[in-house]
């Protein structure tokens, strides 16, 4: 049957009226049934939540497999598997086991720093490993948010290393080429950073809006346009490190770096801070003011955002500039709070972590800080995890690509788990478009 | 071929789109299937052409039974159809979208493109179609799209040819073409059902009809039948709605329209020379068969698609060229036919939607910054007062029935100071209780002395609004009537058949009195 | 005719009048570019351009031209050309080589500017590796080509490539055979595409986000199998043999051609098979119109009987194979060992050069020989010492696939259906 008839069947059965029916009208509020029940519904029903959850316990099932089976040892273990069958499976669960645990010491706390601490350790060790975390999460968060809030208005922002670029080079610049008392220049400098990402995304969002250029390719190319650029401006004197043969700015002044917080043991820093701010910021845009309420009209339905009088083309520029705004500040975090100096390839993963963590995160501010600080965990715990069981770090990465993959596809994990499909308004799935929307 | 339906039906729901349905088509006659927009004509073709099972009845082909569970199985048994969308892929050929699915192949899977092109030649010369296989099909007028359609059924051995609204989307001369070709195919001992809803293409090449009413076969007069016969038939009138009002006491000219030209978004001429004047304290009722330019016509006076020629000006102020935000500003309210798609955010609150165009106006904001409060105090107010049924005002809008999302767009537009009220099919699909609300809210907001406007194809809903009637047709307002013309007079403006009546209003003698109306229709 | 469709045609032409002038106008920029940039600023001195590969057979002499008069006689060219075409209305084909005619004396101008006064400029060198950069572009393209004129969109040609030239690398040195090699990389390019027609035609994920997430997990997934397995084993799994060059008898003999052309590896020849049956495939053959009817109208596809789900299955996994062979041409068709993320990037070119060409083939071919140009003219720059940044003629794909999306030079089209579901009820 063609999708045409299947939609117009389907309008004629919304249209038709009547007193709402008893399966739908008592629902939404399980203040009417029992905690338990509510809860238990929450649980088997395949909504946001549990796909989520499920999502995370199968990536790290699957990332444990591979972990497993690509160790020597175990595999020597499984080719005697008949003759020693419990050890096949011992060495097999050890070897996962025992990466994830030093991840987990990477990542949250380390048991033995904590005695340590006890008997009169450094207790900065301690919460080295939650300090990693957050500065892992910084410009996770900042890249995560520009993609979330474009999301939110219906775009596609697969442009965060462009807009981090952006942000990273004038930062950079303002870092080491400018003279400014302290904070006041850290500042400017952040203040810097913001622009040139706003400057980098808003140029996305006018070429969408004037002439409804793909922000998707756009988006993709300007991020390898920037990196050339970026490599290119390296090379110039204005940017280069006086008497250093590779591409390197200099590093910037010390009134510039972003302080730390706990001390100078502990890296996290107040771009960290910066990172939560605009978190709570954005949360505030789009849910109290009248640009996000444009914004969120826009990306649900431009048609009815017309009808109410709104520009779709306005709102896309503006939240491109956010957008931009936002990878821009990751950018000014990186160069101010850890690498002091502006050097290629500084633009890590963030592309695609920026995606990942706003798909995870459901494009909410605070959905995608919880997924951000989830990666800069497996991030920091990676590190640690190589240096301490030689598991290749590479292994989040698969890690972060399964949860992705899973979490987009609702209808695999109610499938895998047999789960029910959740009650109206669960278990959202991005919909789907082409290259045309 | 014969064609036989017997006791067809089809259910949606509760909406019974087709109920025990018997139609007889016989080899080479013009069956014509009449029926206004939403009577079941199209579930019943589709049913026909495999695309939606019947619930009930069954189809016979030359007495034989036959179940059709896919296009493939109605074309093998010697069906083919032209939708109203034409299912033509626009980049390519003519000869490529009519071979698409049995092409003729050289080696090595190859397409024979001359074998192909010769095979579109041969059908195109028989029946006169004048079509170039070569010419790519995006670049056709829809008339030549539709002769191709044609093909790729007759190519097929299509015996029975369906045709939905085929004259919907043509020009008057494409029309006659499309007949001549019609009056060709019956010659050569082809059927052909073809679908409408304008009387005087009917009457012009039908040879048998069936009148369709609200998924019911409603009659099956000849062809020779009057217009009013057949509107009457067509149009019915079985449910009083009546809404109190007083007699309206019109005041200054608030809406002005004039000469207005407008396209659609392909670029045809949709609204052409409209000119109206609604004063405060009246309502204008816009009645026509959907598709006559309505909808271009509401857009076009919401700022939501550009003026080609012509003026709009409420209060004395030009509004031709103004932004959707300019003309709501200026004192416009809008309630759009298709409110899931138009008038709501589906994903959004009942409070949110509330405010979806006044959002940016104080009390809801102040500078750039919401006031959620606010915002959650007047969807309170405006829940109780427009009787909402929804579980809170937090609950996203998808969750609502359709009467209660329509209040809750009706109660949006209607909460603020109005000077122009533009309502489109304002409760279509609704619930008779939910359009008795609606219409007393409607009636109310005039006699607050806002001009109104009102467009429906529903003549109950004309007539029971109206202050004064303009219909239109083929983007024209062919009359400008009062609300005491009988109900057969309209019909025969709305389906074109006077176009030429001025604007005196009609003399009401040659209509049917309303009783013999009630006979015709089944109980 | 009637008077509609005889007012539709004036429509079209006036819009084939406007793109004229706009095209032809762009031509005569290119040739006052030619002339006045390059020709008046060339520093003064000679151009050389060596056309003898180190250790050919064929010896061809060097040219060497004064830059000033060459330019201004390829700008003049040019600039006729321009004028001819806003002039006449040319057939497609013409059109298509004054356009091309005028880009190469666009290049040769620029070559002779930036080589002017300088060391020999190695031309054929400069094509050869031209070409060789090109192949995994143009297997790129052609497997977007496949998927999307089904209409899958393909974000994951990168991901394809680089699980390619991993499982080429991997399983031509584990059995020490390069062939078996050749038939390990597209296979795993097909576990990616598997999983791409999974997702999307089966799960309907949005397909550009499933793409990239696919990329992620193919970088992923490589990485550590090449620090968890090829790092320690080196030896065993990672040190393939690579193919050799094969002179084609008599073509590669020919001057400057040949030995770009005809003296190659089996992937060029390979791409060579695969440019011609993608293009012959989709748009002379039964099977490329129901494919091209899938990705455009898939409603009126299915009501003709093509299965549009199976359809898109079997062009994503033939995609899948495609680029496979590109990735494995990344290792065992050139440095042999697989290296972290070596893929660097090509996917999104191929990416790029796909949309550059339109959506078609041949289109995605000449846009891939072009970003594989300015690859190998960055290359060669640095060798001349020439004083252009290398950054800014990389910049030049993801610059020019920004144009052409924006609309600003002939928009192409995507298939209608790209990247939507099909949902059969």
């Amino acid at each position: 049957m063609s999708s045409e008839l299947a939609d117009q069947a389907e309008e004629t059965a919304k249209s038709e009226d009547g007193p709402p029916s008893p399966a739908t009208g008592g629902d939404g509020r399980p203040g009417a049934r029992g905690f338990t029940e509510a809860l238990l519904d929450a649980v088997t029903s395949g909504n946001t939540v549990t796909v989520t959850v499920l999502a995370f316990l199968c990536a790290i099932f699957l990332g444990g497999l591979i972990i497993a089976f690509t160790n020597t040892t175990v595999l020597h273990a499984w080719g005697n598997l008949f003759s020693a069958p419990g050890k096949a499976f011992a060495t097999a669960w050890d070897t996962a086991a025992g990466a994830y645990v030093a991840m987990f010491e990477g990542a949250i706390v380390n048991p033995h720093a904590v005695s340590a601490a006890f008997h009169g350790g450094p207790v900065s060790t301690v919460f080295n490993p939650l300090s990693e975390t957050a500065v892992n999460a910084t410009p996770i968060i900042l890249t995560g948010l520009a993609v979330a809030v474009a999301f939110r208005a219906g775009l596609f922002n697969i442009g965060a290393a462009s807009q981090f670029i952006g942000g990273a080079m004038i930062a950079g610049w303002i870092g080491f080429a400018v003279h400014l008392p302290f904070i006041l220049h850290a500042a400017v400098a952040v203040a810097g950073g913001l622009v040139g990402g706003a400057v980098v995304g808003g140029a996305v969002g006018f070429l969408k809006a004037r002439t409804g250029a793909h922000e998707v390719i756009v988006t993709i190319m300007s991020n390898y346009v920037m990196e050339y650029l970026l490599l290119y401006l390296l090379g110039l004197t204005a940017f280069r490190r006086p008497g250093n043969p590779n591409p390197i700015s200099p590093p910037i002044a010390t009134n510039a770096v972003l302080p730390h917080l706990f001390g100078s043991t502990l890296r996290v820093n107040v771009g960290f801070l910066i990172a939560l701010a605009a978190a709570a910021a954005v949360w505030w845009v789009l849910n109290r003011t009248t640009i996000g309420f444009e914004l969120r009209t826009v990306g649900s339905n431009p048609r009815a955002a017309r009808s109410a009088g709104m520009s779709p083309e306005r709102t896309w520029i503006v939240v491109m500039l956010l957008a931009g705004a936002l990878a821009g500040l990751a950018g000014a975090a990186v160069v101010q709070g850890t690498n002091f100096n502006v050097a290629p390839q500084i633009y890590g993963t963030y592309t695609v972590d920026s995606i990942t963590v706003a798909l995870l995160g459901r494009a909410s501010p605070t959905g995608t800080v919880l997924a951000s600080l989830l990666f800069g965990a497996l991030r920091a715990g990676g590190v640690t995890m190589q240096a301490s069981t030689q598991v290749p770090v590479d292994i989040v990465t698969v890690i972060e690509a399964l949860i992705v993959l899973f979490v987009a596809a609702p209808p695999l994990m109610r499938a895998v788990f047999r789960l029910r499909e959740p009650r109206a308004g669960g278990g959202e799935q991005l919909e789907a478009r082409g290259w045309g929307g | 071929m014969e064609l036989k339906l017997r006791g067809v039906t089809k259910r949606f729901g509760s909406l019974v789109a087709n109920d025990h349905i018997d139609l007889d088509v016989a080899a080479g006659e013009i069956h014509a299937l009449l029926g206004e927009n939403g009577a079941g004509k199209t579930t019943l073709m589709n049913v026909l052409y495999g695309l939606t099972q019947p619930d009930e009845g069954e189809i016979e082909v030359d007495g034989r039974r036959v179940r059709f569970r896919s296009p493939k199985d109605a074309i093998d048994a010697g069906i083919g159809m032209v939708h109203q969308h034409f299912m033509l892929v626009p980049v390519f050929t003519v000869a490529e979208n009519v071979v698409l699915g049995r092409e003729p192949t050289k080696p090595f899977g190859l397409l024979d493109r001359r074998r192909a092109r010769g095979e579109v030649q041969d059908l195109s010369n028989r029946y006169g179609l004048s079509i170039d296989p070569d010419a790519y099909v995006e670049h056709l007028p829809v008339g030549v799209q539709q002769r191709v359609e044609i093909v790729k059924a007759l190519i097929r051995q299509a015996n029975v040819l369906i045709l939905d609204e085929p004259t919907a989307v043509l020009t008057p001369n494409e029309t006659q073409e499309l007949f001549r070709i019609m009056r060709e195919l019956k010659a050569s001992g082809r059927s052909i059902l073809f679908i409408s809803h304008k009387l005087k293409e009917v009457q012009a090449v039908a040879d048998t009809v069936t009148v369709l009413r609200r998924g019911r076969v409603v009659g099956s007069p000849p062809p020779s039948a009057t217009d009013a016969e057949l509107a009457t038939l067509m149009v019915g009138r079985d449910v009083e709605l009546r809404v109190h009002k007083e007699p309206a006491e019109p005041g200054d000219v608030v809406l002005v329209v004039d000469g207005l030209v407008v396209r659609d978004e392909t670029g045809r001429i949709a609204v052409d020379g409209v000119s109206l004047e609604v004063r405060a304290g009246e309502i204008l009722g816009v009645a026509g068969v959907q598709g006559n330019g309505q909808t271009e016509l509401c857009k076009a006076l919401m700022g939501l698609l550009p003026v080609d020629r012509g003026m709009v000006a409420v209060g004395g102020r030009d509004l031709t060229r103004a932004s959707t935000r300019a003309v709501l500003g200026a004192g416009v309210s809008y309630i759009p036919e298709d409110r899931q798609e138009d008038g709501l955010v589906e994903s959004f609150s009942v409070a949110e939607n509330l405010v979806l165009d006044v959002y940016d106006r104080r009390p809801f904001s102040s500078g750039i910054s919401l006031r959620p409060d606010r915002v959650r105090d007047a969807a309170r107010t405006s829940m109780a007062e427009f009787d909402i049924r929804a579980g809170s005002i937090e609950v996203p809008a998808k969750t609502l029935s359709g009467g209660n999302q329509q209040k809750l767009i009706v109660a949006r537009e209607l909460s603020r100071e109005t000077r122009v009220l533009l309502a489109n099919q304002p409760t279509r699909g609704l619930d008779v209780g939910s359009i008795e609300f609606v219409h007393r809210r409607i009636v109310a907001n005039r006699d607050a002395g806002s001009a109104v406007v009102i467009v429906s194809s529903e003549l109950d809903e004309i007539y029971a609004l109206s202050d004064r009637i303009a219909v239109m047709y083929e983007g024209k307002i062919v009359g400008v009537v009062p609300p005491t013309t009988p109900a057969t007079e309209l019909g025969l403006l709305m389906a074109g058949a006077t176009s030429t009546r001025g604007e005196e209003g009609l003399p009401g003698e040659e209509g049917l009195p309303g009783e013999e109306v009630s006979e015709v229709q089944p109980a | 005719m009637t008077v509609a469709s005889a007012s539709v045609v004036a429509a079209r032409r006036t819009i084939t009048v406007e793109r004229r002038v706009v095209i032809g106008g762009l031509l005569v920029v290119l040739g006052l570019l030619d002339a006045l940039v390059f020709g008046y600023l060339s520093p003064p001195g000679h151009a050389v351009f060596s056309f003898t590969l180190t250790g050919a057979a064929v010896s061809v002499p060097n040219l060497s031209v004064t830059p000033r008069p060459v330019c201004v006689a390829l700008g003049a060219l040019s600039c006729v050309i321009g004028a001819g075409y806003v002039g006449f209305r040319l057939s497609r084909i013409a059109r298509r080589v004054a356009a091309g005619v005028c880009v190469a004396a666009l290049a040769v101008a620029f070559l002779c500017w930036a080589d002017a006064g300088r060391i020999p400029l190695p031309f054929t060198s400069l094509l050869s590796t031209t070409v060789d950069s090109a192949i995994p572009l143009m297997l790129g393209a052609l497997s977007g080509c496949l998927c999307e004129r089904s209409g899958v969109i393909n974000v994951a040609i990168e991901g394809q490539l680089l699980t390619g030239a991993f499982g080429a690398a991997v399983v031509a040195s584990a059995f020490g055979s390069i062939w078996l090699g050749l038939l390990a990389g597209p296979l795993c390019g097909v576990l990616i595409a598997a999983l791409l027609g999974l997702f999307a035609l089966r799960y309907r994920v949005d397909q550009i986000v499933l793409g990239i997430v696919l990329d992620l997990f193919a970088s992923g997934i490589t990485a550590y199998l090449y620090d968890a397995a090829l790092v320690p084993f080196a030896n065993r799994l990672n040190s393939p043999a690579t193919f050799g060059a094969y002179k084609i008898p008599l073509l590669g003999d020919i001057p400057i051609v040949g030995p770009v052309l005809f003296d190659s590896t089996i992937f060029l020849y390979i791409t060579y098979v695969a440019i011609f049956a993608v293009q012959v495939g989709l748009f002379s053959t039964r099977w490329g119109l129901r494919v091209r009817s899938v990705g455009e109208h898939p409603t009126a596809a299915d009501t003709v009987g093509i299965n549009v789900n199976a359809t898109r299955w079997r062009n994503v996994l033939l995609g899948g194979a495609v680029a496979g062979i590109g990735g494995a041409y990344l290792t065992i068709g050139s440095v042999g060992a697989f290296g972290k993320t070596m893929s660097s990037g090509l996917g999104f070119i191929a990416l790029a050069a796909m949309i550059f060409g339109r959506w078609t083939p041949l289109g995605g071919v000449a846009a891939a020989l072009l970003f594989g140009f300015m690859t190998a003219l960055s290359g060669v720059l640095g060798t001349i010492n020439s004083p252009i940044p290398s950054d800014v003629l990389l910049m030049f794909p993801y610059v020019a696939t920004i144009v052409a999306v924006a609309g600003l030079v002939g928009r192409g089209r995507p298939p209608k259906a790209d990247g939507q579901p099909y949902i059969k009820t």
